[in-house]
């Protein structure tokens, strides 16, 4: 009786812990002069993390939400963090890619990033990773304003840290600065006009009064002040502009962590807001859904896969397809309809997984040649690389959506739940696009396998500290194309908790 | 033998990829690696043979691998129609794996580790397909058939290969994905399953309005039955090395699409339905157009693989025609064609590749008089092409007369002229090679070297298209098991 009390006791407190861990390790890390060291319980800090968020998700995948409140106020006056199926599956795609990409983090750092800074970048690697699961968790809108800001200005950090490989990172994350912050304001000025009206920052007790309240105009100022905010954040068409130069300029395990989980936790706000804290106004989302998001998801997903098939240099080339992957996702959520919602968590896991491990295999071509990764550079690369060529031809593969590997789930489910609701339309957009991502990917495996590398190109050495978890993602894509059940199961949860039966 | 039919299905599907997986282990010496290609093909032979005779006492074997997503699991289970073309590939897989030592050796290819490993993971897709249990498992290995054989046909990694695997992928992956895909989550939505059935699965699930135009998704989705105007990869993907173009681009890429366009029709739509219906009408239009443009298209073709290519197209349409007059009987010509015409292509293309590799000629103008000395190779080349042009005692014979009966069964008269045009353009095209070697004068003196592996595989082949005139039984009672239990 006692083991069960004290267990339930802490998975009371898990979600604290996910945040705590990371927070305070950050502190310590910075002092800590030699980076194996740092690495070590950065790596410590990011598994427990995950480990965390798997207890938490066993728990809640099939509909048991955990509150725990900060301080032991209780709310709506103290900060709450709620754990329900959709929180949790997305705490275990971000921890779960963000320990992959701790994994590799050390060989790339070490490589990229000036010795005296090494710290402070495990520290910054560490705020980023606690201030996004406090985003995810979080159910106090100004306390979500909170983490949002610690998790953009470490980002930013982060991205800077590249300068010593290349000064454009330096623009690129004073971009991300500005254009974050003017986010963030977007965001809190918005909550300034909810807050004016209902009295209150829980986002469950927003919801319930919300409805109430007579002088909907301010709410609909409000609400809109704070998607714009949010889109800003999750990098959708066309207020992405921040993100191809912040991925492609930052050191390349920053360019894995980010692309793998930063925007996905915003993209998770966005919903959360839609569907839960708005949810009481039908009429004003459905508009705002089918006008605003729908549309803004279309023209993203072609847009960015446009750039995609101009680009030539290689993380550029992710980083546009980025934003029409993201484009996928929002588009599921935009259907406002069960399978929608899940078709849009199942995408949030799989293009982590596929991103995660592209950038992850741009980065080991990297460190390998010492040069940026362009076509040019990759000529014969499949010869002088195979295991990391490899693992890029698999995500690449994902990406494109063939069959038995974890894109094609995406992109069976997001079919699937668009002629649900009837969206010929879409699904022709869709489908026509994502045969379009195929002309990007190949052209790369093209100059990869079946271009003979110059005669004098010099020997290359592939770093298992990078390949190892680099085939762990290429692993994940396959075993999840393979058998999605979990995914797709998480994925009906979390949308059931997000959006019930309908709207 | 005690080996039940399901596990027979599980050593089919495996035996090609174990030969894929250890093909770069055996890397080391030559031999081992050329070896394991014929000793893995005769395998899958032995497994599908064992399939078949399963099916032709009436069952139906079945092997579930693991569940997919709701409602449908990653299962093979095989249809008569997949029972005759998992035959097909396996029993031309032997041939074609002689053949291809034979040349790439006699051409000094370069990347043959790569080219034996992927040419095996063809020929496991082309089984999974032939035995998938249903439309998603067949989807599945359809687009890894295609995404298989790019390293094959941009092989040569010259410019000219590489715009080739451009056009080669953009066409079959862009139709799959864009059409294909939306067609089977169509009849998924639709009915709920997309297992195969007897007499199909569609009717009163959709309109009879809405059938052309799930048809027509299907009809340009498969990409790979090389319908027009989506054939352009066809001669496109003649680039790759020959034993590509004999086994895959003869026989199991397009065959699988022609297989794919077949199972929809019997076991998803059901013939009754489509007939009934008429949603089928305007593919018979269609495929009697690119039986007929693209004969014409083959005339003007000097380049041996091209011709070969344009004829290839014309045939398949005669598969489709076959499925779009959705009769029992056509649609068991349609099967047979499958068979006859695959025997009868192979050969033509292991005696294009034989001259090649022998002569160096890849012109028809330039075999005028060489006869004589490959008297093997074109007395090989003539019976293939009396075999596609339908002439007794051919097998070839046996397809031409059931599309004809179920053109009249059908009431479509016209097709019975388009048959024979197409006949008649068959035999100007197909035999002139074989007329110009034998009754021309010589007029260039070229350096032959006869190498056996490439000689056999296509006397052995244009032997099969003659016994199957005589033998076709197995595949006539299959044929029939398909409409009629």
């Amino acid at each position: 009786m006692v083991i069960i009390m004290t267990a339930s006791a802490l998975i009371q407190n898990l979600p604290a812990l996910l945040v705590a861990i990371p927070l305070l390790l950050a502190a310590v890390v910075t002092l800590v002069p030699v980076p194996a060291f740092a690495w070590v319980i950065s790596l410590a800090a990011v598994g427990a993390s995950f480990v965390i968020a798997l207890l938490l998700h066993s728990v809640t995948m099939t509909g048991v939400e955990i509150s725990y409140y900060l301080g032991n106020w209780e709310p709506p006056w103290g900060i709450e963090f709620v754990v329900d199926s959709a929180t949790s599956m997305t705490l275990v795609i971000m921890m779960g890619l963000a320990f992959i990409a701790t994994l590799a983090a050390r060989h790339l750092i070490a490589a990229e990033v000036a010795l005296a800074d090494c710290g402070k970048t495990y520290a910054a690697w560490l705020l980023v990773c606690g201030g996004l699961s406090g985003l995810v968790m979080t159910a106090d809108a100004f306390n979500l304003f909170v983490f949002l800001e610690i998790s953009a200005l470490s980002s930013v950090i982060l991205i800077a840290m590249g300068a010593g490989t290349d000064r454009r990172s330096l623009i690129a994350a004073f971009n991300y600065l500005i254009i974050g912050a003017v986010g963030a304001t977007f965001y809190v000025i918005g909550i300034g006009f909810v807050y004016a009206v209902t009295g209150t920052l829980n986002m469950a007790d927003l919801a319930l009064r919300l409805p109430e309240i007579e002088h909907s105009i301010v709410i609909f100022v409000g609400f809109g002040f704070m998607i714009a905010g949010i889109l800003v954040k999750a990098a959708v068409f066309p207020v992405h502009v921040w993100l191809p130069a912040a991925y492609s300029y930052a050191p390349s395990a920053v360019s894995i962590l980010l692309a793998a989980i930063a925007t996905k936790a915003s993209i998770y706000v966005l919903a959360r807001l839609i569907f839960t804290v708005f949810g009481g106004f039908p009429e004003m989302i459905g508009s705002a859904l089918t006008m605003v998001i729908i549309p803004l998801s279309v023209m993203g997903i072609f847009v960015g896969t446009i750039m995609a098939i101009y680009e030539s240099d290689i993380k550029k080339l992710l980083a546009q397809s980025s934003i029409a992957q993201i484009g996928y996702i929002t588009l599921g959520f935009g259907l406002a309809s069960k399978s929608g919602v899940a078709a849009g968590f199942i995408h949030i896991g799989n293009h982590a997984l596929i991103k995660g491990g592209l950038f992850m295999a741009v980065a080991g071509f990297f460190t390998a040649m010492r040069n940026r990764v362009d076509l040019n550079s990759l000529i014969g690369m499949g010869h002088r690389m195979p295991i990391t060529a490899t693992a890029f031809v698999i995500c690449g593969l994902s990406l494109i959506g063939l069959p038995l590997t974890a894109g094609f789930i995406s992109k069976l489910y997001l079919v699937r739940a668009m002629l649900e609701t009837d969206s010929y339309l879409l699904v022709g957009i869709v489908l026509a696009s994502s045969a379009l991502s195929l002309i990007y990917i190949w052209k790369i495996i093209e100059v990869m396998w079946m271009q003979p590398a110059a005669h004098d190109a010099p020997k290359l050495s592939e770093n298992p500290a990078v390949y190892m978890p680099l085939w762990m993602l290429a692993g994940l894509n396959l075993w999840f194309g393979f058998d999605a059940s979990w995914m797709v199961a998480s994925a009906e949860f979390a949308a059931k908790a997000l959006i019930g039966a309908g709207l | 033998m005690m080996m039940s039919a399901d596990s027979a299905i599980i050593l089919g599907l495996l035996a090609p990829l174990v030969v894929a997986l250890l093909t770069p282990f055996l890397a080391v010496r030559a031999t081992w690696r050329d070896a394991a290609g014929p000793i893995g093909a005769v395998v899958t032979l032995f497994a599908a043979i064992h399939v078949a005779v399963d099916v032709l006492a009436g069952n139906v074997p079945t092997l579930v691998v693991a569940n997919f997503a709701e409602g449908i699991s990653l299962t093979f289970a095989v249809t008569p129609l997949g029972a005759i073309f998992g035959l097909v590939a396996s029993g031309l897989w032997i041939l074609a794996a002689i053949f291809s030592v034979g040349y790439m050796r006699g051409n000094h290819e370069k990347q043959q580790t790569r080219f034996a490993a992927f040419y095996a993971v063809a020929v496991h897709a082309a089984l999974a397909i032939a035995w998938s249990g249903n439309l998603l498992v067949l989807f599945i290995f359809y687009e890894i058939l295609t995404f298989s054989t790019y390293p094959l046909v941009t092989h040569k990694e010259s410019k000219v290969a590489r715009h080739a695997g451009r056009l080669y992928m953009g066409i079959l992956v862009g139709t799959s994905v864009v059409l294909l895909l939306p067609a089977v989550i169509w009849v998924w939505l639709a009915t709920g399953t997309l297992d195969f059935q007897q007499g199909g699965i569609l009717e009163g699930y959709i309109s009879p309005q809405a059938a052309p135009f799930l048809l027509a998704l299907f009809a340009f989705g498969i990409g790979k039955a090389a319908l027009m105007p989506f054939h352009r990869w066809l001669p496109a993907a003649m680039v790759a090395p020959t034993p590509v173009s004999a086994l895959l681009h003869a026989v199991a890429v397009v065959k699988a699409g022609v297989f794919t366009m077949l199972t929809v029709v019997v076991y998803i739509f059901g013939t009754d339905f489509l007939s009934a219906s008429g949603a089928s009408q305007w593919l018979v239009w269609l495929a009697s157009f690119t039986i007929l443009a693209s004969s014409f298209v083959a005339i003007t073709k000097d380049d041996i693989k091209a011709r070969l290519a344009y004829s290839t197209i014309s045939q398949l349409s005669y598969i489709v025609l076959g499925a779009a007059l959705a009769s029992a009987i056509a649609v068991q010509g349609a099967a047979l064609h499958i068979v006859m015409h695959a025997a009868g292509k192979i050969t033509l293309f292991f005696c294009a590749g034989a001259i090649y590799v022998c002569a160096h000629v890849t012109k028809i103008s330039d075999l005028d008089g060489q006869g004589p000395e490959l008297k093997w190779v074109f007395g090989a080349f003539f019976l293939g092409a009396l075999s596609i042009i339908g002439i007794p005692p051919l097998g070839g014979s046996w397809s031409k007369f059931y599309l004809m009966v179920g053109a009249v069964d059908s009431g479509m008269l016209f097709v019975l002229g388009v048959l024979g045009l197409s006949s008649l353009l068959n035999i100007y095209y197909l035999l002139e090679p074989v007329s110009r070697g034998f009754f021309r004068p010589k007029v260039k003196e070229l350096k032959i070297t006869l190498h056996p592996l490439v000689i056999i595989p296509p006397v052995v082949t244009a032997a099969l298209s003659l016994l199957l005139f005589f033998f076709v039984d197995p595949f006539a009672n299959l044929a029939s098991m398909m409409v009629s239990p």
